[in-house]
């Protein structure tokens, strides 16, 4: 396992045993050595990514004991005391972790359904008028799409715009109607529908081109011998784009699902600006070991949160991954 | 294509049927609804701050003025500095990024590569599990002294193991006689990448890049975590400061501003807008590369 990964230069000979069964050479000294020559350049190219890989993925893999250290600045990683599950129980008895869990998994399985079914819908309106108006199915796309290149933080200048208290755009428009105007940053109430509005907002158009080409691939000719039967346009949508569509959304949704324990951070810190008010139902994983981490400089239990995601997670991109490949060895991610 | 046969086909000049009327008017609302906020934030950076103090945000300015910008003009170099951190950090990292991540696509397509199966499996693991937050910070803080250095907000997303899956994938579908006749011909494998493979690629290596440079210029998180000097703060970290603590803004000299009060509010926009202009005029340039890479890569999957 260490041997292949260190990206030593091979003995020009090269060691046999890596080489599959059906895939060796009559020995001929000059194949050979320009096949170990060609295994040498192929490894020095994947050397300054696999470098990089080692250092910033794989060595503080080698730091996840600090959820089970009382971490000290000036001990390091390794030198602070153990604290045995403390981090944990901490976490666990403080009710953040139940908090946090639900907010993230439920906002997570929101955002997913509606992200589904609006661009799906919108996918399959654009798809219907695409061959007859280019320009403004073009237009369409466009709009659609511009909010998925700006940053969270452009976007929570949005957000404030149309919520901010005193002048914010809602609020203007509650006043006129003769409705009181909401204090949006202060009532946690209101923070799911807005997120997953701001969610929609912010990745619908992704989604919808990715459906859109998926839809383009379908050969015209399933259309024209269901509209020579006499179906309605319903019916082809039903009977015919739906089916034809079903794996890339399935795939799409299971993948989707894999990633559920893990928080779009930037929609959750910036959008609702941090505020503590909101908590209760905006604080998800990802945004509480930050906080943990880089306000309240608690590395024991932000490393206790951040494992419990980290095994959560992936036993739920296993499992998801398992699903995708039943249906669909291809698209499988490994 | 069948899509222009399909046109061919039709009668252009047959009326639209009705239903289209319908779903166009949807889709227009729909449209001008995502265009909406895009529009108030510029409409608020154009308003006379005491107008947006009195009677909130509008679509249209209630009372127009250009004094936000004026003020942002007087002294730009807080924001220019910033611009010139996000431009180089994203310029120099998806550069690098390309490269390194083709590198290793290109190894990782070669059935040939007797490491395959390890190299994959130490790429893509890293999809499935991490070390976390806490873990990489004090790494990069403590261990690899990034504290407050421009190679932290670079470094990181050097490798992102999804776009060398989307390169390996390309480069795998490329037809493997060329590459063969090149080697026969007595080409290594680098002369073969960089002469043969790369140019062949320009459609993968343009989506990819493009993704690369979007990530790097919209990142604030990295930011976030580890610079704590202003003057290094990338673009998205300036205008994050700024909408949560307008003291934040460069202070003018106040000999300069006396009399004036700064017009906080509409400046914030200012800023977003100023902010955002370049990245949106960019994006309507580039975004048929997206669409055209997005869809090579779900239609052949």
């Amino acid at each position: 396992m260490n041997q292949p990964n260190s990206p030593s230069p091979l003995p020009p000979s090269g060691p046999r045993m890596f080489q599959k069964p059906g895939a060796s050479f009559p020995e001929r000294s000059t194949r050979l050595s320009s096949r170990s020559r060609q295994t040498l350049a192929l490894m020095s190219m994947t050397l300054p990514g696999v470098l990089l890989l080692l250092i910033f993925s794989y060595l503080p893999l080698s730091g996840l004991i600090i959820a089970f250290k009382n971490y000290r600045a000036a001990d390091g990683i390794f030198g602070s005391a153990w604290a045995g599950l403390k981090n944990f129980e901490f976490l666990f008895a403080s009710g953040a972790a139940w908090r946090i869990t639900l907010n993230t998994l439920w906002l997570n399985g929101l955002f997913i359904i509606t992200t589904l079914v609006i661009s799906l819908t919108l996918a399959l309106l654009i798809n219907e008028v695409r061959s007859r108006s280019r320009a403004l199915s073009g237009f369409y796309q466009t709009a659609l799409f511009f909010p998925f290149f700006l940053s969270y933080v452009i976007i929570s200048y949005f957000t404030y715009a149309l919520l901010s208290t005193d002048q914010g755009l809602l609020n203007s428009v509650f006043k006129s109607l003769g409705l009181e105007p909401v204090r949006w940053y202060s009532e946690p109430s209101r923070w799911p529908l807005i997120l997953v509005l701001v969610n929609l907002w912010k990745n619908v158009g992704f989604s919808v081109v990715i459906y859109l080409s998926g839809m383009l691939a379908i050969d015209p000719e399933y259309y024209e011998a269901a509209a020579l039967d006499g179906a309605s346009k319903w019916q082809q949508v039903r009977f015919i784009t739906l089916p034809m569509l079903s794996p890339l959304i399935t795939i799409t949704v299971l993948l989707a699902i894999g990633r559920i324990f893990f928080a779009d951070f930037g929609l959750f810190y910036f959008v609702t600006r941090d505020t503590s008010l909101l908590y209760p139902t905006t604080d998800v994983i990802d945004t509480y070991v930050f906080r943990a981490l880089r306000q309240l400089g608690d590395f024991g239990m932000a490393g206790a949160a951040g494992l419990y995601q980290s095994v959560i997670g992936f036993a739920l991109v296993m499992f998801s991954n398992w699903i995708v490949k039943r249906r669909d060895p291809d698209r499988a991610l490994f | 294509m069948t899509a222009p046969a399909l046109e061919l086909r039709r009668n252009r000049s047959t009326p639209l049927p009705p239903i289209h009327y319908a779903i166009h008017a949807l889709l227009l609302l729909v449209s001008l609804l995502f265009l909406f906020p895009l529009l108030l934030v510029i409409s608020a950076s154009l308003s006379s701050e005491s107008s947006l103090l009195e009677r909130g945000y509008s679509l249209i300015p209630q009372a127009f003025s250009t004094e936000a910008y004026q003020y942002l003009l007087r002294d730009p170099s807080q924001l220019l500095r910033a611009y010139a951190v996000s431009g180089l950090v994203a310029t120099v990292g998806s550069a690098t990024s390309l490269l390194v991540m083709a590198l290793l696509g290109y190894a990782l397509s070669r059935p040939e590569f007797k490491f395959r199966g390890v190299v994959s499996f130490v790429v893509f693991f890293t999809l499935l599990f991490n070390g976390g937050l806490v873990a990489s910070y004090i790494l990069n803080t403590r261990y690899l002294g990034l504290s407050d250095s421009l190679l932290a907000l670079i470094l990181p997303y050097l490798v992102v193991p999804f776009y060398v899956l989307l390169l390996r994938t390309f480069f795998a579908a490329l037809p493997s006689e060329i590459i063969e006749a090149a080697r026969i011909d007595g080409a290594g494998e680098w002369r073969i990448f960089f002469s043969i493979v790369l140019p062949l690629s320009t459609p993968a290596l343009a989506t990819v890049g493009l993704f690369s440079l979007l990530l790097y210029w919209n990142d604030y998180f990295l930011g976030l975590l580890y610079l704590s000097d202003p003057a290094k703060y990338p673009l998205q970290l300036l205008l994050f400061n700024i909408l949560n603590n307008i003291e934040f803004l460069n202070k003018l000299p106040t000999s300069q501003v006396a009399t004036v009060v700064p017009p906080t509010q509409t400046v914030r926009m200012a800023m977003a807008v100023l902010a955002t202009g370049p990245a949106a005029f960019a994006f309507l340039m580039l975004q048929r590369y997206f669409v055209r890479g997005l869809t090579v890569g779900s239609v052949k999957g």
